[in-house]
């Protein structure tokens, strides 16, 4: 096309060509990456540092699990086992004792599970319902109400401690696992009506709107529309309840008795109570018993949680 | 009261399809509509027009039953529905940002609507059908809103608010979000919609082709008030105010502020507008005479005008079919519109002339036309 308009350049196609080669010689393509550089070493020798200080607690507490009695007292914490052993394991889940019964961590185990599945069930179903509302369903005084909920993450634990002693006290579920479910709904609600809160208001006002018109109430709008695109919202929600119920020690040792104290009760309890010898490697295994739930859904949840986390944090 | 109005509203509300009395909405102490009143007729295609920020938007939503109003009432196909649900008010609505509901495919979206009003099975799966074969979506129907086109996404809100079958479609600057060329394909679909469905039609927007080409009648809204309703020829040719005459043409009318005295305008240039149609007379001397650019004749065309003056060429923009001359008229600034064949080049003096019929004259006190 070019050549038919300007004749000129195409009666000298050796000068054009020349350069054209040249350039073609040139950098095409991706830039290639130097693979190391004093930045580089800088932060993975950085990385690894820290890595190793946080794993080799966990290296030592996995090695130990695995030895005898006899291996641990020769020494060297650090050496992997000579001989592998599941039996500290198989003991600490059910014959370990505390002071009050021998059959180890699985009792704390089932409490657990009893506790935290229908506290993180309800306190996510009533906190995503109050986000939705307190976005979408404004009503006199909803930002008064919101206010006042952010204010109780802020109010120490312990000053409401006891107070919740006689409330359940008064409500007849003082040391049963329905009151330590109530405990832990209430006070997630604050942290995840916020996070619903936040995620709700980051979506287009024009879906609420629309489903508005095509007729669909305050339970269809939030049931059919909002609730299939959270996901990622409500993976974050589920770990954060998750983990945070779990890992409870003050609430479970407080609000329940011996027969329903949660896992991470019976756990101290196995390892403070002294029988004889102490049990190094039943306590490792026990220790690592009781976080694997945590960790099992850290690595499930992996992508998910950082697309919640950032969806969450996206307005205020 | 209420009694009465019930009672008059079937021969008052006579072929009229929506009407807004006295409409205010203010958030807190801020007043965004302020005492709108708007009848649009039976199977009308008005276009709401006006800036940013003045209130559209707002007035669509009070329309819908989106956002409470806060005194008048607002009656649709002779129903009172001030009070009524956006569902029972029989409206379907197009945003600009579509709001597809991401997760259900296209015939989902299609057919939430007339799950929720429990509409039968079958009727759905014919209404769903209708609605896409109107807007060409058959292929589609399958396919959750992400893995569509932007033009794409725009037609199945469009089909969502056709499939339930109601008498009123309000659209909220639907075209907005496309590229030109869409728009311009969108628009004419739109268009075509109209003229098969007769429905009627709230269009928002503040694209004035739009407006000129869809509207049987154009709002033109400032600052929560209709400045003026008129037709897309009207509002062109006879602009209520000055601020009307600015917003409507691109570039806008010419405005050239001087004294009346009698039929004789002093200003820039001087004007005997004897055969302009005064629709009130003036009521003191100052007033403000508007002429659009591409109402100004020039050269030997203009010799045989009325009114004519001599302007000194600054700018030209050549845009192909015509070329804008930025000239001065004095000192001032003064637009014409040419055509594209014409050679003009900075520093010409240029003749220019029009005719009185053709001129806007407002009185610079009240900014209204005279
Ligand atoms: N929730 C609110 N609180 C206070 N003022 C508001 C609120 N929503 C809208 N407004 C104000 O109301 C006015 C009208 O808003 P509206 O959205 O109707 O404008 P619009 O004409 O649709 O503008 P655009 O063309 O930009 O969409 C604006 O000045 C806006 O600042
Ligand atoms: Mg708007």
């Amino acid at each position: 096309m070019s050549d038919a308009a300007f004749p000129a350049r195409a009666a000298t196609p050796a000068r054009t060509a020349a350069p054209r080669g040249r350039l073609l010689d040139g950098p095409a393509g991706v830039a290639p990456t130097r693979r190391m550089n004093p930045k580089r070493i800088m932060v993975y020798g950085g990385l690894i540092v820290f890595s190793l200080y946080y794993l080799l607690p966990l290296w030592v507490m996995v090695m130990t699990s695995l030895k005898g009695m006899p291996e641990i007292r020769m020494g060297n914490i650090f050496a992997p086992p000579m001989e592998i052993t599941f039996e500290p394991w198989v003991k600490a889940w059910s014959q370990a004792c505390t002071g009050l019964n021998c059959d180890g961590l699985s009792r704390g185990f089932f409490n657990s599970v009893a506790i935290t599945v229908p506290a993180t069930i309800l306190s996510i179903a009533v906190a995503a319902v109050n986000g939705y509302a307190l976005v979408n369903w404004r009503f006199k005084g909803s930002e008064v109400f919101f206010t006042i909920l952010i204010f109780g993450a802020f109010i120490p634990y312990q000053v409401m401690i006891y107070p919740i002693v006689i409330i359940l006290r008064e409500m007849g579920l003082m040391g049963s696992v329905w009151g330590l479910v109530l405990v832990h709904v209430v006070f997630g609600m604050p942290i995840i009506t916020l996070l619903f809160r936040n995620y709700f208001s980051s979506l287009p006002p024009e879906l609420f709107k629309a489903a508005r018109v095509d007729g669909a109430g305050f339970w269809g709008i939030f049931l059919r529309v909002l609730v299939p695109m959270s996901l990622p919202i409500f993976t974050v929600a589920v770990i954060l309840q998750v983990t945070g119920i779990w890992n409870d020690f003050l609430f479970g040792v407080i609000y329940t008795r011996p027969d329903s104290y949660p896992m991470t009760v019976q756990l101290n309890n196995i390892v403070n109570s002294v029988q004889g010898v102490r049990e190094y490697n039943v306590n490792m295994a026990a220790t690592l018993l009781t976080g694997l739930v945590p960790l099992t859904i850290y690595f499930l949840s992996g992508k998910l949680f950082v697309r919640g986390i950032a969806a969450g944090a996206v307005k205020g | 009261m209420a009694q009465a109005l019930r009672a008059a509203a079937p021969t008052e509300l006579d072929g009229i399809s929506v009407s807004i009395r006295d409409l205010s909405l203010s958030y807190g102490s801020v007043e965004v509509l302020g005492d709108l009143n708007l009848d649009v007729q039976d199977g009308e295609f008005l276009v709401l027009l006006g800036a940013s920020g003045c209130g559209k938007s707002t007035l669509l939503n009070c329309i819908a039953g989106l956002q409470p109003a806060t005194e008048g009432q607002i009656f649709i196909s002779g129903q009172n529905v001030t009070w009524a649900e956006p569902s029972e008010r029989g409206i379907g609505m197009v945003f600009q940002s579509y709001a597809l509901y991401p997760q259900m495919t296209v015939e989902g979206n299609l057919s939430f609507g007339l799950k929720n009003a429990r509409v039968p099975k079958d009727e759905i799966r014919r209404r769903v059908a209708r609605a896409a074969e109107t807007l060409q979506l058959e292929p589609l129907l399958k396919r959750k809103p992400a893995a569509l086109s932007g033009g794409q996404r725009q037609r199945v809100a469009i089909g969502r608010a056709l499939v339930r079958d109601v008498d009123v479609f309000l659209f909220d600057e639907p075209l907005s979000n496309l590229d030109a060329k869409l728009r311009a394909e969108l628009r004419v679909e739109l268009k075509r919609l109209h003229q098969n469905l007769g429905n009627t039609m709230i269009y928002v927007t503040h694209d004035q082709i739009e407006a000129m080409t869809l509207a049987d009648r154009i709002a033109i809204m400032r600052g929560g008030k209709i400045q003026q309703l008129a037709s897309p020829d009207v509002i062109y040719r006879k602009p209520a105010n000055l601020y009307v005459a600015g917003f409507i043409g691109s570039p806008p009318m010419n405005l050239l502020p001087g004294r009346l005295e009698g039929n004789r305008f002093t200003g820039p240039l001087v004007a005997d507008v004897t055969g302009y149609d005064f629709t009130t007379r003036p009521r003191g001397p100052e007033v403000v005479l508007g002429i659009r650019p591409e109402h100004v004749r020039t050269g030997a065309a203009a010799e045989a005008l009325p009114i004519r003056a001599e302007a000194l060429v600054e700018v030209v923009e050549p845009m192909g079919a015509d070329t804008l001359v930025w000239a001065q008229l004095g000192q001032t600034p003064f637009r014409v519109r040419m055509d594209g064949e014409s050679r003009v080049r900075t520093g010409d003096r240029l003749s220019i002339g029009f005719d009185p019929a053709s001129l806007s004259l407002f009185d610079a006190a009240s900014e209204t036309r005279l």
